[in-house]
């Protein structure tokens, strides 16, 4: 299998995300869109340590699924909490620390 | 892309099955992955995010990494996605039919997308051409194991802290009062 595959596969699934990102409004979309994108970067690590016969592309593949873990719990507690304060979670509403 | 599909055919150790179940997974994923981000009801979303989520487990059970392939759909699958589904059911908003994409927004952030993949492919391309990946025997689960509890030590305990400081956040800030 070429290496290049698996990057560009990668690189689709980021850029995806990215456009969710930036399209979405709502915050649940906008989690699910980052893990997209947190995806892609592990695809990218394990190719990466399959390409080098190393394990360490496995062990940070391992660690940045624990950080997106922890990611979606302290985002799914702060979308709750604005849900809660303002009965929406439309992300463009969002403006109360607006300067 | 026909560079790279030359490059594969023209692969003397052909890995002829290997390459058919990336691309049937391959493009399954990229569907997938579109119906997130553009399909209207939110619950249709996360279900559609778990295809991409079983898809980046069988790419990495195909780059011989079960470990963490079975992690992922411990982790992703089995958690993550059922955290998305409450969220989703207690924000009583956003059930059904709900997203209002902005118009004016989208073309800006398609735009953005297809630029941003053209200059990662090209520069991939430009890279990486010729590397092949060759998986002659899955890793072996003791040698991740052993790596995570020498080598990577240390960042293994701040991910434990981390995962700590997460929870308690998590409660601090949806905590009702």
């Amino acid at each position: 299998m070429l290496l290049n595959q698996f990057l560009l596969l990668a690189a689709a699934l980021f850029c995806i995300g990215v456009y969710g990102v930036l399209v979405r409004k709502n915050g649940m979309l906008v989690l699910m869109s980052i893990e997209l994108i947190l995806n892609s970067v592990n695809i990218n690590l394990v190719a990466f340590g399959a390409l080098t016969d190393d394990v360490g592309g496995e062990v940070f593949a391992l660690f940045t699924i624990a950080v997106a873990a922890a990611e979606v719990g302290v985002g799914l507690a702060i979308v709750l909490l604005m849900y809660r304060n303002r009965r929406s979670i439309d992300l463009s509403e969002a403006d109360l620390m607006k300067g | 892309m026909t560079a790279l599909l030359a490059a594969i055919s023209s692969d003397t150790d052909l890995m002829v099955a290997q390459n058919i179940f990336f691309a049937i997974i391959a493009v399954s994923m990229i569907v997938a992955a579109l119906k997130v981000v553009t399909t209207h009801n939110i619950v249709h979303a996360a279900l559609w995010l778990v295809i991409v989520l079983a898809g980046v487990a069988a790419q990495f059970i195909l780059l011989g990494a079960e470990f963490v392939a079975v992690t992922q759909v411990l982790v992703y699958i089995g958690a993550v996605v059922v955290l998305f589904l409450f969220g989703v059911m207690l924000t009583r908003a956003s059930l059904g039919e709900d997203e209002s994409v902005a118009r004016e927004k989208r073309s800006m952030a398609a735009f953005v997308g297809v630029l941003l993949f053209s200059v990662m492919a090209i520069a991939l391309i430009d890279t990486w051409s010729d590397d092949r990946i060759v998986i002659d025997e899955p890793q072996r689960v003791a040698e991740v194991s052993d790596s995570i509890f020498s080598q990577y030590i240390v960042p293994f305990e701040a991910i434990s802290v981390l995962l700590l400081a997460a929870l308690i956040g998590a409660i601090v800030v949806a905590r009702k009062d």
